[in-house]
C-alpha cells in the first residue's frame, strides 16, 4: 500500500496535467466567463456615469478631492517641493536615528509599490483609448494628486498604532477610526471597515490580478502564446514562497532590481525621445491639441479626459489610500513630514514616468491617424485607436519601444515582471494589513489571507484583459470612495500640522542637522 | 591633556588586536578609550513593506545584541586593567562614522585593524582601513 501510494499519485497527477493542458484553452475560457459575469454588477456601479451624461462619478469624485485638497493646503505641491527634496535626501533626519527607516526608504518602498504597470501597461491603454490628448489630462491629474497623496500619507503616520514590540501599522483604517474619534464625528469605524473591504478587493485584483494579467501577456510576446494559468501557477508558486515560506530573499532581490529596471526604462525611453527630438515638439502639440478636441477619439475630449484621469489615479493610487499604508512606517516626529515625501510619489510615477511612455508611444507613431483629417482611426470594434500592430496595454508600450531599439521587447518584458512582482508583494502587504484589521492577527487567519491571494494569481493570469482590467479599477476606485471622505473630514487636522510645523520651520526651531 | 583613542571594533581578531594596541598605549600615558561598534547602514537601502514595520523592533534588537554580546564583556575587560573606557554602538558607513565620533569627542588618535586580504571586493568597494587612510580627521593607526 505505502508503496503503491506514490505510483498512484504520481499517475493521477500526470493523467490530471494532461487533461489539463488539452482543455487548457478552455480553463482560461472558464475562468474568464464565470469572473467577468460575478464582478460585473460592482464594475457597473463604481463606474456609473453622472445622471445625462458620459462622465463617470468616480473620476470626477478623485478630481474634486485632489482640486480641493490643492486649494486648501495652498498649492501644497509647488510649495513644499524643495523642502521635500531635503527631507528625502536627510537634511532634517536626526544622526541618532541612524538605523531607522529614513523618508528615502518609506518613500522608495511606496514607490515600488506604484510605479509597475500602470506606467507601462495603463498609460498604453490611456493613449490607445483616449489618444495623445489622455497624457495632458494624466499629467494634470497627477500634479493635483499630489495634494491627495500628502493629505492621506500625513493622517497615515499621525494615526498610526505602534505597538509594545515595536513593530507599526498605519493606513487608512486607523485614520479612519482615531481620527473621526478625535473630531467627533461618527461612523469612523464603518468607513473603516467598508475601506478594509475594497482594499482587500483592490490588492487582489490591481496589485494582483492585473499584474499577472499583464505579465503572462509580456511573457507570451516574448515566448508565444501558451495557456495563462501556466504563467499563473508559477508566479503564484515565487509569490507564496516569498509571502508565506518567508523567503525575504527573493523580495530583497526585487526590490533592489526594481529601481535599477525603472532606471533603465525612463533612460531608454529618453534614449528615443532623443534620437526622435525633431517630433517631440510635434508630440507635446497632439496632447495638447487631443487633449480639448480629442482629435478623433471615440467619446472626444471627454473621453481623452476619462482615460487620462482613470489611469492617472490607477497609476499613482492618490487619493486610493494605499500609500498611507505604506508610508506610515517611517520614524519621525512630525508626521507632516512624510506628507511633504509622499508628494514626490506622484510626480515621478505620473508626471514623469507615465508621460514618458505615452510620449514613446506617439513619437514613434504606433497610433494610425488619417493623413487627411489628422484624426486618428478608430480599429474595427471602434472602442479604441487603431494600432500599427493591432496591439494595446503592454503591447502597444512594448511595439513601441521595440519599434525604436529592436531587443528591447525583451528587457521590457523583464521590466513588466519585476514590476508586477513588486507591487504584487506591496499590495499582499496592503491587504493583509485591511484583512488583519477585520479578522484580528494570528497566524491561521493572515495564512488564509495569503492563500487567496495566490490563488487569485492564477485567475489573474487566465483571464483576458477587459474584465480583469476593469474590476482592478473598480475595487481600486472604491477604495477611494470611503478614503476621500475620511480625507474630507480629517484635513482640518493635516491643516493644523502643516500651520505648526511651517511657523516652526520658519523661526529656526526646525533645523537642518547637515 | 591625556591621549583620547577611537577605536573601530567589530568582534573580529584584528579588531581586538587594534583595541588591545589602543589599550596598551593609553595604559601607559594615562590616556582613555572610546570603543565604537558600527552597524553598517544606509538610509539609501531599499526594504520590502514588512521590512519597515518591523525597522523599529529590529534595530532595538540589533543594538540589544551588539551591547550585550560585543561591548559589554570587553567594557568590563578594560575596566579591569585600568583604563578609563566608553563605549558606542552607531549605524552608518563605517569609516565615515569611525571619522565623525573621532571628531565629535576630539580623539587624538584613531586605531582600528585591517584584515590583510586585500581581495577583489577591498579592490572594488575599499576597505575601512584604506578609507580612513584618506579620511581620518586625526592621526590613524592601522593594526596589522
Amino acid at each position: 500500500m505505502t508503496r503503491l501510494f506514490p505510483t498512484a499519485v504520481l499517475t493521477a497527477f500526470f493523467t490530471f496535467f494532461a487533461a489539463m493542458s488539452a482543455s487548457a484553452q478552455s480553463i482560461d475560457e472558464t475562468i474568464n466567463g464565470v469572473f467577468a459575469s460575478s464582478t460585473g454588477w460592482f464594475v457597473s456601479l463604481i463606474f456609473s456615469n453622472f445622471p445625462g451624461t458620459s462622465f463617470p462619478w468616480i473620476v470626477g469624485w478623485l478630481v474634486v478631492a485632489a482640486s480641493v485638497f490643492t486649494v486648501y493646503f495652498g498649492v501644497i505641491q509647488f510649495r513644499a517641493f524643495g523642502h521635500a527634496i531635503s527631507l528625502v535626501k536627510g537634511d532634517y533626519s536626526d544622526p541618532n536615528d541612524a538605523g531607522e527607516v529614513s523618508h528615502f526608504q518609506a518613500l522608495a518602498t511606496a514607490l515600488s509599490g506604484t510605479v509597475g504597470l500602470g506606467n507601462i501597461a495603463g498609460v498604453a491603454v490611456a493613449v490607445g483609448i483616449g489618444g495623445p490628448g489622455a497624457t495632458f489630462w494624466m499629467i494634470l491629474a497627477g500634479l493635483l494628486g499630489m495634494a491627495s497623496k500628502f493629505t492621506e500619507c500625513t493622517l497615515g503616520v499621525k494615526y498610526r498604532n505602534e505597538y509594545a514590540d515595536g513593530t507599526v501599522s498605519g493606513g487608512p483604517m486607523y485614520y479612519l477610526t482615531k481620527g473621526f474619534g478625535e473630531r467627533g464625528v461618527g461612523g469612523g469605524r464603518i468607513l473603516a471597515v467598508l475601506f478594509s473591504i475594497f482594499c482587500i478587493l483592490g490588492a487582489l485584483g490591481g496589485g494582483n490580478m492585473f499584474q499577472a494579467n499583464q505579465a503572462h501577456a509580456q511573457l507570451t510576446n516574448v515566448f508565444g502564446q501558451y495557456p495563462g494559468w501556466i504563467t499563473g501557477v508559477i508566479f503564484a508558486g515565487i509569490v507564496f514562497a516569498v509571502i508565506v515560506g518567508g523567503l525575504k530573499s527573493i523580495a530583497r532581490v526585487t526590490e533592489k532590481v526594481v529601481p535599477i529596471m525603472g532606471l533603465i526604462y525612463v533612460g531608454t525611453a529618453l534614449i528615443i525621445l532623443l534620437v526622435n527630438y525633431d517630433k517631440i515638439g510635434w508630440a507635446f502639440g497632439q496632447i495638447f491639441q487631443g487633449a480639448f478636441t480629442g482629435l478623433g477619439v471615440a467619446g472626444g475630449f471627454v473621453g481623452a479626459l476619462i482615460q487620462g484621469f482613470k489611469r492617472a489615479a490607477f497609476s499613482n493610487e492618490a487619493g486610493v489610500g494605499s500609500a498611507a499604508i505604506a508610508h506610515s512606517a517611517v520614524r519621525t516626529k512630525e508626521p507632516i513630514t512624510e506628507g511633504f515625501v509622499s508628494l514626490l510619489e506622484p510626480l515621478i510615477d505620473t508626471v514623469v514616468i507615465c508621460t514618458m511612455t505615452a510620449l514613446v508611444i506617439i513619437i514613434t507613431g504606433q497610433l494610425v491617424s488619417d493623413p487627411e483629417t489628422g484624426n486618428y482611426l478608430l480599429n474595427e470594434a471602434g472602442t479604441a485607436i487603431k494600432t500599427v500592430g493591432d496591439t494595446s496595454g503592454v503591447a502597444l508600450t512594448s511595439a513601441a519601444f521595440s519599434s525604436s531599439i529592436g531587443g528591447f521587447k525583451y528587457i521590457l518584458a523583464l521590466a513588466v515582471i519585476l514590476f508586477a512582482f513588486s507591487t504584487m508583494i506591496s499590495w499582499s502587504y496592503y491587504g493583509l494589513k485591511a484583512w488583519t484589521y477585520l479578522f484580528g492577527e494570528g497566524k491561521n487567519k493572515e495564512l488564509t489571507f495569503k492563500i487567496i491571494f495566490c490563488v487569485f494569481v492564477v485567475i489573474g493570469a487566465a483571464a483576458s484583459l477587459g474584465p480583469v482590467i476593469d474590476f482592478s479599477d473598480a475595487a481600486i476606485f472604491a477604495m477611494a470612495v470611503v478614503n476621500i471622505i475620511g480625507l474630507y473630514v480629517l484635513m482640518p487636522i493635516v491643516k493644523r500640522e502643516l500651520n505648526s510645523y511651517m511657523t516652526r520651520l520658519k523661526s529656526g526651531e526646525i533645523k537642518k542637522f547637515q | 591633556m591625556s591621549d583620547k583613542y577611537v577605536v573601530g571594533y567589530d568582534g573580529s581578531q584584528v579588531a581586538s588586536r587594534a583595541l588591545d594596541f589602543a589599550v596598551a598605549k593609553a595604559g601607559v600615558d594615562g590616556g582613555s578609550v572610546i570603543v565604537v561598534h558600527v552597524l553598517e547602514w544606509s538610509p539609501y537601502s531599499f526594504l520590502t513593506p514588512e521590512e519597515l514595520e518591523e525597522r523599529h523592533a529590529r534595530r532595538t534588537e540589533e543594538l540589544a545584541r551588539a551591547e550585550n554580546a560585543l561591548m559589554a564583556p570587553l567594557k568590563s575587560r578594560i575596566s579591569a586593567s585600568g583604563v578609563s573606557v566608553e563605549t558606542q554602538i552607531k549605524y552608518g558607513h563605517v569609516a565615515k562614522t569611525l571619522c565623525k565620533v573621532a571628531e565629535e569627542e576630539k580623539a587624538t588618535q584613531m586605531v582600528v585593524g585591517r584584515d590583510g586580504h586585500g581581495g577583489l571586493s577591498s579592490r572594488v568597494f575599499g576597505s575601512v582601513a584604506g578609507s580612513l587612510v584618506q579620511i581620518a580627521p586625526v592621526p590613524c593607526t592601522i593594526v596589522p
